[in-house]
């Protein structure tokens, strides 16, 4: 090659010029020697640099244009001792929304609460729990919380709020201006304790106690027969016979989780056990508890206080003490009444009426049937609801006369709550000082001039006694998210106290816990078990003397028995078991949680009777007008009583975030105050129909089993006669099959759901949705049948439409062996695993949804539209109730998949569950015990009416109950070879032949 | 060869070769009509709109669709058999009518191919699109790939895309093999230079040697052996996508041979709605005759009678099986709230072509296109009739629910009708509607030149 040169120096030394030998170290045409190894003869020269920039710059080019979204994962800086990322981490605490309370754990990853299970250590609740409690988790990632504290609406910093409201206090004080604190009723020791301190300080401060579902009565009734107040501990769980005048006891009644779990343990039949209690119930709407009853009699509401005294009168002829004249006892309650005296002592009637006279009767049935010491107890006593609802009366007229200068309420909401709301707020208008300490904006809370908003429970401190000597311990999983403190604590601070309210209750519990034990020789120790346990049970023996005394039975029952009849329409409120009173309106899985028994989510409405709709030509989804100026679309309910209507109370909120805001309507205002206490039915009402037509969202519409043998039931008698009665064609189908059954070498995962145990309330429904991040669709797709819920509870009326009988049967994937879903699939995105498991491959999926339609239970969910921001797509998010915000998403459980617009999803048998157990056994070096693995759905039921286990493993509980005579397969028939089974529902009837 | 002195002639006004080649490729020379524009112009509307709603579905998500947790497949599925049946005539009349040498085929056997290949297009487009993620369709293919994913052979579906694509791909190539001495005809006519070229490449230098010839008659025969199963297997397997499930109404083993049979029922009526229509504005009546659509009336009810047995089989199986799930699904299908949907399809496919027994109504244009419109409507109905009613109340009564359309779903609907039409106006501007070459095969023993001839020779 012809060699130029650029200078004479470069000419006679060649191409090496000493300047460029003497380069220093460090220059950018240099950058390349360092793929040399440092070889000093390798020179890198301009072009090569050149190339690289180019090559560079193309190839940043190409990665560059593909964009991805930064995320930062940002590690501790000092590792919490106790957080390993990827386990999860339960916490013991309790969870209480106003008198409802639960004994439960929060399990938190990576420091974030994700889900609750039940904590089977308190015997309380057996570790069940209920549609709320699963969902109050998304509660603490409300957006609607209040973040800050607020004067007006202008956010303030607590020393500001603290200074300028004990300023108002001393101010008040002195001039011993009457001050009102109201609060739900406290069951918590400390906070009693704190409470009683703050109206130490402040003793122009009175303390007024308010729950909207009062047990006033009761508590009355109790005062007056028995000289003690409060409401007794029942125990159904004891009892044979059960009676029940309208008490939704496995609904809302009183402690609903517990009262459950006693109820279903009495029904689990077995080999060993075939004894089973009879339950029958008087009602006019259909309710949770009646749709479970053996017998259900529907009767108005009206009429409950006659068939309650004769009911009575008939016991004490039985008894042969004196008995009053009282005409026209039916035949049924003469029955009843023997049946209850032959099972006396053994026998619990209860009744719902918040009604005095009713409940003083019904002291006097259970006192003289000699129940009071076995079914139910009134030493030992139910401590959530105390509120007697003439203080709430009188509260009202002493804010309206003017008299209450300041307002304190923390954690009720009665302008929305209350029957006479409207006129509450009004009230609360004229109070020149008033604060509110709830933790979320309510219709209440937002009249008030300041806001020290208070934590969400999972980041507070407490403790609470829901029943006599069952103490129990909260505490949080999270610090507060918000600027917020809770309520003991700002109490404290308004007192000049320290704000540690851990302290306080560590002080009381030394003080006044600690002494009552011996297992522990020092504080330490027994503080730190019973944190770590949730609960402290101590034994104690109470004698008590029960005596029934109480004058002027007679009178009240003339009284009764004088009453004009109505023959006109009565209603009723009640409290739907899905929403409860409306505090968690603004909880998306609530509203969706249909109601157990009609199947309605999204809304309230009036149900009626058919042959009500049939005089006049009423039709599900009409809207009709009460008297009383609301309008509400009807639902044609069998089993309704005629000339009866109910409407479930806890909708219609109107400030409470996004989510519930004007869901429905709130009848608050349709209870009554009568005789003392908040009465739930009205007489003379009357209906008009309207033009309008409403569109109801249902999850089922067709209410009949069509005689097929999908709910396999039998009586009884007939049960005791065969086990499998009922069930005879379980037989038939058993071996039917011309191939061998598949075998599963390791573990084969199954679940048997027990028929008779389930009582249908949707907890299970609940649990699964936040284990397995299960999208919310709205209002609007549920109606278009586009809900996403994994396991749903058929119901199924039989029998007359007057009144049906009922049956629930929870249904999720079966995890056939033989799947029908399997085989169709092009791209194989749903297989089954070594372990019979039917999986989806949500990654593989296309969404043929030809699995869906070749599904015979129809168990397959589609993703219909981006419900969950997991779209590869922009801008075609469907979410109604804000679940895809960055909070909201903090509940999502890491472990499993949020699944994309158009993949079919379904039942895992919560594979994520079973693999931590399978991985916990095998750091152990063991097989994974019985048990030990638990679906959610099995996790929250408080009746025990899933079992998941291992169906090789002989001496697990899911073979002894799968090998029983009950056990049988849906659609055994087209040979699908489900894992999941199910065991007949048994009805304590004399026939079954409805 | 002799033929019978009564058989009607296939060509009739004593035409000569010249006359033929003329007559079928003037709609290519000359310019098109008004009717033409304005058909063109409502069929690229009515596409676009379907464009649009398809976009909407893949951006939205297929809830934009009526379908619901119970019933997964509406009319999107519907439609796709319903196009799939529309294309059975065309290789049904190309491939086994060539087969069995029957002449008439020659007139009708071009566009009822090109029929096929524009009906399965649009056929196709549904399982593409009424899919959850139809940008990951690819994962249908058994493509190699490292993460060892592989498909499932077991799947009905995905015998579909197999049985589809290889019935699309060889109906084309018949189409175009039978297309090529026509295109080297056009060639040789057009003036213009540039459509010259076109024809020139599309003809593949054909130059009617005997040896060109020779190779054409070779392969068309082959092809048409090739096809001729093709024909009866894709029906069959669309049918497997209902008879190898468990859902009553689908679990019916008589399937393949009725959607057959159903198939070339429906593609021979939409021939006839297509042809007389085409006939007519194209001047083709000596062509394409009123014996060649009385021949295709007499194939309609014989697959119409077959399909009529078909429905009252099911509904015996359905009561002798004993099986309470599938008696329910019969008695559903006809007294449920569906009821009108069942009734359509028993008038349209069962009655209706019962009336053919009478020879005037068969030579009866105006009643024929009255009829095949009607089993179009029909047989479209059948197949809703099977998916959505067997679906929507299977065996848990809890999950019953109903199904109807959204605009949608409709749109798409309208969208493949713009498609399906647009196609085919514009192949009978570029393309000769008849079988140039082949019907001059048949003029000798089929012309009604040459059949009077040798009636007057005879007298």
């Amino acid at each position: 090659m012809k060699k130029h040169w650029k200078s004479l120096a470069e000419r006679k030394n060649g191409s090496e010029t000493p300047e460029k030998q003497n380069l220093p170290k460090g220059n950018l045409e240099q950058i390349l020697d360092i793929f040399d190894n440092g070889n000093e003869k390798s020179q890198s020269n301009r072009r090569d640099f050149l190339k690289l920039c180019g090559y560079s710059l193309a190839i940043s080019t190409v990665l560059a244009s593909c964009e991805n979204s930064v995320q930062k994962a940002i590690p501790y800086l000092i590792k919490p001792e106790e957080i390993t990322p990827g386990k999860a981490n339960y916490y013991a605490s309790s969870y209480v929304n106003g008198s409802e309370y639960c004994s439960i754990l929060i399990k938190t990853r990576e420091g974030r609460p994700i889900k609750i299970e039940g904590n089977d250590l308190s015997s309380v609740t057996y570790g069940g729990t209920s549609a709320r409690v699963q969902a109050s988790i998304l509660g603490l990632y409300d957006t609607s919380r209040y973040k800050n504290p607020l004067k007006g609406d202008t956010k303030i910093s607590w020393n500001e709020l603290d200074q300028s409201i004990i300023q108002q206090l001393n101010q008040l004080k002195e001039s011993k201006e009457r001050v009102v604190l109201l609060t739900p009723t406290i069951y918590s020791p400390s906070t009693k304790a704190v409470i009683e301190m703050f109206l130490k300080s402040y003793p122009n401060v009175k303390w007024v106690q308010y729950d909207n579902r009062s047990a006033s009565a009761l508590i009355k009734a109790n005062e007056m027969c028995f000289g003690k107040a409060g409401i007794c501990d029942y125990r159904f769980d004891f009892a044979d016979v059960i009676v029940s005048f309208d008490a939704d006891f496995l609904g809302n009644w009183l402690m609903p989780v517990e009262h459950i779990r006693q109820y279903t343990k009495k029904r689990k039949l077995s080999d060993g056990n075939t004894n089973m209690s009879r339950h029958i119930q008087f009602e006019s709407r259909l309710s949770l508890t009646g749709s479970n009853a053996d017998y259900r009699i529907p009767v108005k509401p009206s009429e409950q206080a006659l068939l309650v005294a004769q009911l009575y009168n008939e016991i004490l002829k039985l008894k042969g003490l004196e008995s009053y004249s009282l005409n026209d006892t039916s035949e049924d309650i003469r029955e009843l009444a023997k049946e209850l005296w032959e099972n006396k002592g053994k026998s619990l009637v209860v009744a719902g009426e918040n009604d005095l006279s009713i409940q003083i009767l019904i002291n006097g049935i259970n006192y003289e049937l000699e129940n009071y010491g076995t079914t139910l107890r009134i030493d030992k006593q139910i401590l959530t609801k105390q509120a007697i609802d003439s203080d709430m009366e009188q509260l009202l007229t002493d804010l309206n006369s003017g008299k209450i200068k300041a307002l304190f309420s923390y954690g009720v909401n009665p302008v929305y709550d209350y029957l006479k709301g409207e006129e509450f707020a009004k009230a609360i208008d004229k109070v020149p000082f008033s604060v509110s300490l709830d933790m979320a904006p309510s219709e209440t809370s937002s009249r008030f001039k300041y806001v020290a908003p208070d934590n969400h429970f999972i980041e507070s401190w407490n403790d609470l006694e829901p029943k006599t000597s069952r103490y129990s311990l909260m505490q949080p999983g999270i610090r507060p998210l918000f600027n917020t403190r809770q309520f003991q604590s700002t109490l404290l601070a308004w007192i000049g106290q320290e704000t540690d309210y851990l302290k306080f209750i560590k002080n009381y519990w030394e003080e006044k816990l600690y002494p009552i034990q011996t297992a522990y020789p020092n504080f330490t120790g027994f503080w730190n078990n019973s944190l770590q346990q949730g609960i402290f049970e101590p034994k104690t023996k109470s004698v008590f003397d029960t005596k029934f005394k109480l004058d002027g039975i007679g009178e009240l029952i003339d009284n009764i028995a004088n009453a004009p009849k109505s023959s006109g329409f009565e209603l009723q409120v009640y409290e739907s078991s899905a929403m409860g009173d409306g505090k968690m309106a603004n909880n998306p899985w609530i509203q969706e949680l249909p109601d157990p028994v009609t199947k309605i989510c999204w809304d309230n409405y009036l149900t009626v009777s058919p042959k009500q709709a049939e005089e006049m030509l009423l039709e599900t989804g009409d809207v009709v007008e009460l008297n009383s100026g609301i309008k509400l679309p009807v639902y044609i309910l069998p089993g309704q009583a005629y000339n009866t209507a109910a409407v479930a109370l806890g909708y219609g909120r109107t400030n409470c975030g996004v989510v519930g805001k004007n869901v429905g309507v709130n009848v608050s205002k349709l209870s009554q105050f009568k005789n003392d206490s908040r009465v739930d039915s009205s007489i003379g009402v009357e209906i008009t129909k309207t033009e309008e037509k409403y569109e109801l969202a249902m999850t089922q519409t067709h209410h009949s089993m069509e005689g097929r043998a999908i709910v396999r039931e039998a009586s009884l008698r007939e049960y005791l006669k065969d086990p499998a009665a009922g069930n005879e064609s379980h037989q038939e189908y058993e071996n039917a099959g011309i191939y061998k059954k598949p075998n599963f070498p390791n573990h084969h995962w199954g679940l048997v759901v027990d028929l008779n145990s389930c009582v249908g309330c949707g907890a299970c429904s609940i649990a699964c949705q936040a284990e397995n991040n299960v999208p919310v669709v709205g209002k609007k797709e549920v109606i278009r049948a586009h809900e996403m819920s994994w396991i749903r509870i058929d119901r199924y009326f039989s029998g007359s439409e007057f009144n049906p009988d009922v049956s629930f049967q929870p249904v999720m994937c079966q995890h056939c062996d033989n799947a029908p879903c399997e085989n169709v699939c092009p791209v194989a995105a749903t297989t089954h695993s070594s372990e019979g498991l039917n999986q989806m491959i949500y990654n593989r999926c296309i969404g043929t949804r030809y699995c869906g339609n070749n599904c015979p239970y129809k168990v397959r969910r589609f993703n219909w539209f981006d419900f969950t921001k997991a779209d590869s797509i922009p801008n075609n998010l469907h979410d109604v109730a804000e679940m895809t915000i960055d909070l909201k998403r903090m509940v999502l459980n890491p472990d499993v998949t949020v699944r994309a617009k158009g993949v079919i999803e379904k039942c895992s048998m919560c594979v994520q569950r079973i693999q931590e157990g399978k991985l916990n056994a095998k750091i152990d070096g063991r097989r994974p015990r019985d048990g030990e693995i638990k679906t959610a759905c099995q996790q929250a039921c408080p009746a025990g009416a899933i079992i998941f286990g291992d169906l090789n493993d002989k001496d697990s509980q899911v073979v002894k109950e799968t090998s029983g005579k009950r056990n049988y397969y849906l659609l055994e028939e087209i040979h699908t070879l489900p894992s999941v089974s199910y065991l007949t529902k048994i009805r304590n009837k004399e026939t079954n032949n409805s | 060869m002799y033929v019978s002195p009564i058989r009607e002639p296939l060509i009739t006004g004593k035409k000569t070769y010249q006359q033929i080649t003329d007559e079928i490729s003037a709609p290519i020379e000359g310019k098109a009509g008004k009717a033409w524009y304005v058909g063109i112009t409502i069929t690229i509307a009515a596409l676009f709109f379907g464009l649009a709603m398809m976009g909407w579905t893949i951006w939205q998500g297929i809830g934009t669709w009526g379908l619901n947790k119970t019933i997964g497949w509406g009319w999107g599925i519907t439609n796709f058999v319903w196009w799939v049946g529309i294309g059975h005539a065309g290789t049904f009349i190309s491939a086994i009518l060539l087969l069995f040498r029957q002449k008439w085929r020659t007139s009708i056997n071009r566009s009822a191919e090109a029929m096929t290949l524009f009906a399965v297009m649009c056929a196709g487009l549904f399982p593409l699109i009424h899919m959850g993620r139809p940008l990951l369709a690819f994962f249908v293919f058994p493509y190699p790939n490292t993460r060892g994913l592989w498909v499932n052979f077991n799947s009905p579906l995905l015998w579909d895309v197999f049985a589809i694509s290889t019935y699309f791909s060889v109906s084309l190539l018949f189409w175009y093999v039978g297309l090529i001495p026509d295109i080297g005809t056009i060639r040789d006519k057009v003036k213009s230079k540039f459509k010259k070229a076109v024809y020139g490449f599309l003809s593949f230098g054909w130059t009617g040697s005997a040896r060109h010839w020779s190779r054409h008659e070779t392969m068309s025969l082959v092809l048409a052996g090739l096809a001729a199963p093709l024909v009866l297997s894709v029906h069959s397997i669309v049918s497997a996508d209902f008879a190898t499930s468990v859902i009553p109404g689908w679990h019916t083993t008589i399937f393949p041979p009725y959607f057959v049979s159903g198939a070339i029922f429906s593609g021979f009526a939409m021939v006839l709605t297509l042809l007389i229509i085409t006939r007519k504005v194209l001047n083709l009546e000596s062509y394409i005759t009123v014996g060649h659509v009385e021949s295709m009336n007499k194939i309609i009810i014989a697959t119409g009678s077959i399909v009529g047995i078909a429905y009252i089989t099911e509904l015996f199986i359905a009561w002798y099986s004993g099986v309470e799930y599938e008696q329910y699904a019969f008695l559903n299908r006809a007294t449920g709230p569906y009821w009108w949907a069942y009734a359509i399809m028993m008038t349209c496919n069962v009655i209706s072509p019962q009336l053919l027994w009478f020879k005037k109504l068969r030579r009866n244009l105006a009643f024929t296109f009255v009829l095949s419109i009607f089993i179009n409507i029909g047989m479209w109905f059948e197949r809703f009739v099977i998916i959505v009613t067997s679906l929507h109340r299977d065996y848990l009564p809890s999950s019953w629910s109903m199904y109807s359309p959204t605009i949608v779903e409709v749109g798409i609907f309208i969208g493949t009708l713009g498609l399906f039409f647009t196609c085919f106006l514009l192949f009978i501007r570029v393309f000769p509607v008849i079988a140039i070459a082949e019907v001059k095969a048949v003029m000798k023993s089929s012309g009604e030149k040459f059949t009077n001839k040798d009636e007057n020779e005879l007298s």
